[in-house]
């Protein structure tokens, strides 16, 4: 056997241009169909405003996420109501602080938990996936039947156990979400790869004596991005939705920080007498939601048309 | 078939012995222990109950005397509620969880496969927009969204129901916490339910009933009913899991006083073994209900061998 | 054999007349099936020949009730003398499979892989005779014994993955002859199965036609089938009838190029040439059908004419018909 060096380069990087091209012309028709779903697209935008709100939102408020308004504070009910003239937008919570800045910032938490606990999900999910699948047989099946014992798992009840345990770290909630979330994306991935693993590029490849590892990363795992961006964009509103089931039982985020969940949480208890509190960070979290299923399915149809 | 339960039912063993071991370790590692939070303890008190706990012993021995009391089914003593045993507050709490799951359960179920059948054989009609717009809905608002919007429409706005409580499980102390639990999983349900369906009545078996002149409710219960129900029932794991979680969200909201009170209050407390029997008992239970899922799938599926 | 007039005999099963099937697309209208006009009498066979997309499956869909959604019908197809095309679902499912009945192209895919062979079969008897589950068991059984189905009892409680594809299309036979209805429509019977299996299937279709009198349509586009199984033959292009006739005058006296083309294209050991015979070029875009002959572009005698002016089907003394201006006109090849 003669392994040159340059041959082997040669024919990854014709593997390369063969995935490139046939990638391309799949990502710009998927654009192009993308681009036709106008839901998808309105929520896109509605997506980019929201993210834009949340992050420069504070600096057009008098008030900080942790000031109390002492004024109003003497009577929520009336005082806290939401106006424009003492600069509480969408009103003040039981503290007399001011719910949209808090919102703003619950917003930045929940998004960062949506996104990070999303990637944390796709790194760990891609890659186990796609050893599983490409390695096979015996390793296969021991990882498959690892994920199958994790799956019968109630994690929920883990994470809430750890977060009790070690004290509410906003660190702690990205890894244990994330970690939970890891199991669906592997299986998808697996899938996926065990379709991919005929094709001649991938055997063109490991016939060129390219180990496998490299295989993985280079042929497999550009290969699968496609589906991995659609599930992805399913899962941010899961990790949304995880994080403020977590902050709504008191567990998430640490005071005087804020999320979504606790903010829905504070203003379920007081929606009697303030319903702007429950109201404000409710609308933004179920529009919010709203918008990434409908990206999601956007992006699925687009990707994968034969789907519908 | 006996063949195939009982295989899944040994497999669940390592299974449940790993989340125990899990389980146990994780609460013994953390700081704190159940009786240093509350008001210091004369030194010898807290050295007998620590004895009787065995908390003075390694931590090892402690995972084997709980092992040994957890075969002859005792999840052993509450710390916090110190005249019961586990075993007696999970028997008090678990049937109000279970009552509010299943008919939870039961309404995802026929609901959501009712409104996914109707939508699909109706496609782009204003049903099927509807039925779909009310899915969409129900996915973005959450068991902890919905408890609260509940309270505000039917308690506060409108006397019609009771805001919380249990009340032996009448009624009108039932309808929202199954709402609230429920929705969403009637949403997920009934979407995927369209979907399979839809493919289903495209399949060519289904053009071959077509020709054989059979009438349309007989296509559609005899022949498509049955493949179009295999993601709905895959499904039904995941959904059972949210399920259980929820209850902790309805039992803190409603105070209807399942286990998921008890979960959070021994979260809380470091009551190891209330948080331990209720995580081995929901643990349990998703595995057996696993395991349900499978032989109803290879029921179902005949190309499934066991 | 039969001869090829429109009057409607007395032993006429099936009279197609103008039959045409279009469907809506977001692009437009698209012609399947344009014009489309034959007959056939009792025990007969008739074999549409054609590439993929000429139309000749969806006109066994329109026949049968089947088209898509989006599928429009025009024309008439008496099925002794009362039009199936205007009836509405309730009154085509008490002839579907009693009357008329059809074998489809793919049997892996066309049996329900949930359902016991057995069931589907039974079924078709206690929903059209009325049988009880016994007595539908026997016949079933019966019938899958006539179709040489070996071990015909014990297939009864198996389930269609357990079967290879020619037994599932010996299967879907059975299904389909279960009634012993007066027409068969078989689309592409035997496509997706072994050569072997292909001979078996036809042999076995040859011999139940003459044991049961049932008259078939066979849909193919392999010309070795019609020959050996066909009474009349229609040769169908873009959705349009380009040649009918007799099997005979067909396959010795073919008039149009096109049909000349598909005989040549025919696979031969005993040739000397070593290269297959094709037909240059595609078939025209249905949704956008040029003006004149639709085998115009790919015609190796067109001339002028033919771009311009569709060519009508002339019948011939013989009875043969053909649609093409040079048959007509007589040009020197």
């Amino acid at each position: 056997m003669i392994t040159n060096k340059d041959k082997v380069q040669a024919v990854e990087q014709f593997a390369q241009a063969v995935v490139d091209i046939e990638g391309r012309s799949l990502w710009q028709d998927a654009r192009r169909r993308f681009f036709s779903n106008h839901a998808a697209v309105v929520s896109l935008v509605i997506l980019g405003l929201i993210t834009a709100i949340a992050l420069i939102g504070p600096f057009f408020s008098q008030w900080q996420y942790d000031d109390i308004d002492w004024e109003a504070l003497s009577d929520i009910s009336v005082l806290g109501h939401p106006s424009m003239e003492n600069g509480h937008y969408f009103g003040t919570d039981t503290l007399g602080r001011d719910i949209f800045v808090r919102t703003m910032q619950g917003g930045q938490i929940s998004l960062l938990v949506g996104i990070l606990g999303s990637l944390v999900a796709i790194v760990i999910g891609t890659l186990y996936g796609a050893t599983s699948g490409y390695i096979g047989g015996r390793v296969d099946s021991v990882m498959m039947r690892f994920l199958e014992i994790l799956n019968s798992f109630p994690f929920m009840f883990f994470v809430i156990i750890l977060m009790t345990l070690f004290g509410r770290q906003i660190f702690l909630i990205f890894v244990a979400i994330g970690a939970i979330s890891w199991l669906d994306m592997a299986r998808i991935v697996r899938g996926q790869t065990l379709s991919l693993k005929n094709k001649e590029y991938i055997e063109a490849a490991y016939a060129c004596g390219v180990s496998t590892p490299k295989i993985i990363l280079r042929h497999i795992v550009p290969n699968v991005l496609g589906i991995v961006v659609v599930y992805a964009t399913l899962l941010v509103p899961n990790m949304i939705l995880l994080e403020s089931f977590i902050s709504f039982l008191g567990l998430g985020v640490q005071e005087p920080m804020t999320s979504w969940g606790a903010l829905i949480s504070e203003g379920a208890q007081n929606m009697e007498i303030a319903i702007w509190q429950l109201a404000w960070p409710l609308g933004f979290l179920v529009v919010t939601l709203f918008c990434f299923n409908f990206l999601g399915d956007g992006l699925r149809d687009a990707l994968d048309p034969k789907d519908r | 078939m006996l063949t195939f339960i009982s295989k899944r039912i040994l497999e669940a063993i390592p299974t449940l012995l790993v989340l125990i071991t899990v389980s146990f370790f994780l609460m013994h590692s953390a700081p704190g222990s159940p009786f240093s939070g509350e008001r210091t303890l004369p030194p010898e008190v807290l050295a007998n109950i620590n004895a009787k706990y065995h908390l003075d012993e390694p931590v090892i021995n402690q995972f084997f005397y709980y092992l040994g009391g957890l075969l002859q089914g005792d999840l052993g003593p509450s710390f916090r509620y110190k005249d019961f045993t586990i075993n007696e507050l999970i028997a008090q709490s678990f049937p109000v969880s279970a009552e509010i799951g299943i008919w939870s359960f039961l309404v995802a179920l026929t609901i959501g496969v009712g409104c996914g059948v109707i939508a699909a054989l109706r496609q782009n009609s204003w049903i099927d927009y509807s039925v779909m717009g009310f899915a969409n809905l129900g996915i973005v608002l959450p068991n902890f969204v919905l408890a609260p919007l509940c309270i505000l429409v039917f308690s506060i706005y409108n006397q019609l129901l009771p805001p919380g409580g249990w009340n032996g499980g009448a009624w009108p102390y039932l309808v929202m916490p199954v709402i609230a639990m429920s929705t969403s999983y009637i949403a997920q349900i009934a979407r995927i339910t369209r979907g399979s369906m839809i493919e289903t009545m495209h399949s060519n078996f289904i053009r071959t009933a077509r020709a054989k002149g059979l009438p349309k409710h007989r296509i559609i219960f005899q022949h498509a009913l049955r493949p179009a129900m295999l993601p709905v029932i895959s499904y039904l794991g995941p959904a059972f899991v949210g399920i259980i979680t929820g209850s902790v969200i309805v039992d803190v909201y409603f105070g209807t006083g399942g286990i998921g009170q008890h979960f959070i209050n021994g979260a809380l407390n470091r009551d190891y073994s209330m948080v331990m029997g209720v995580t081995i008992l929901v643990g349990t239970l998703t595995i057996l209900f696993n395991a349900i899922v499978d032989v109803l799938y290879a029921l179902i599926d005949p190309k499934i061998r066991y | 054999m039969t001869p090829l007039t429109h009057t409607t005999s007395a032993n006429t099963l099936l009279d197609v007349g103008n039959l045409r099937v279009r469907f809506k697309t977001p692009d437009g209208l698209v012609t399947a099936v344009n014009n489309l006009n034959f007959t056939l009498a009792q025990g007969e066979t008739l074999g549409i020949v054609g590439e993929s997309g000429s139309g000749k499956s969806q006109t066994a869909f329109a026949l049968m009730g089947l088209l898509a959604k989006n599928g429009l019908i025009e024309g008439e197809a008496r099925f002794e003398g009362s039009n199936i095309l205007s009836l509405n679902d309730k009154a085509m499912n008490r002839i579907r499979s009693k009357d008329i009945a059809m074998i489809f192209q793919d049997p892996m895919t066309s049996l329900n892989p949930y359902m016991k062979v057995g069931q589907q079969l039974m079924e078709v008897l206690t929903l059209h005779k009325g049988m009880s589950k016994a007595n539908a068991f026997d016949a079933s059984v019966k019938m899958l014994d006539a179709v040489k189905m070996p071990e015909a009892r014990k297939r009864m409680a198996m389930y269609p993955h357990e079967f290879s594809g020619g037994m599932r299309q010996r299967v879907m036979i059975a299904m389909a002859l279960l009634c012993q209805p007066k027409l068969l429509i078989a689309d592409e019977p035997t496509t997706a199965l072994d050569v072997t299996v292909q001979a078996q299937i036809l042999t076995l279709l040859n011999e139940l036609k003459q044991d049961f009198n049932t008259a078939i349509v066979m849909i193919t586009h392999d010309l070795g089938v019609v020959a050996g199984l066909c009474d009349k033959v229609l040769v169908m292009y873009a959705g349009q009838t380009m040649e009918y006739g007799t099997a005979e005058d067909v396959f010795y006296r073919p008039t149009h190029p096109y049909t000349q083309g598909l005989l040549k294209a025919i696979p031969r050991l005993d040739s000397e040439g070593s290269t297959l015979a094709t037909i240059p070029g595609n078939p025209p875009n249905l949704l956008n059908l040029p003006t004149g002959c639709p085998f115009e572009a790919r015609c190796e005698f067109a001339r002028a004419r033919c771009l311009t002016e569709t060519p009508i089907l002339n019948t011939f003394v013989s009875g043969q018909k053909s649609a093409c201006h040079k048959s007509t006109e007589g040009w020197a090849v």
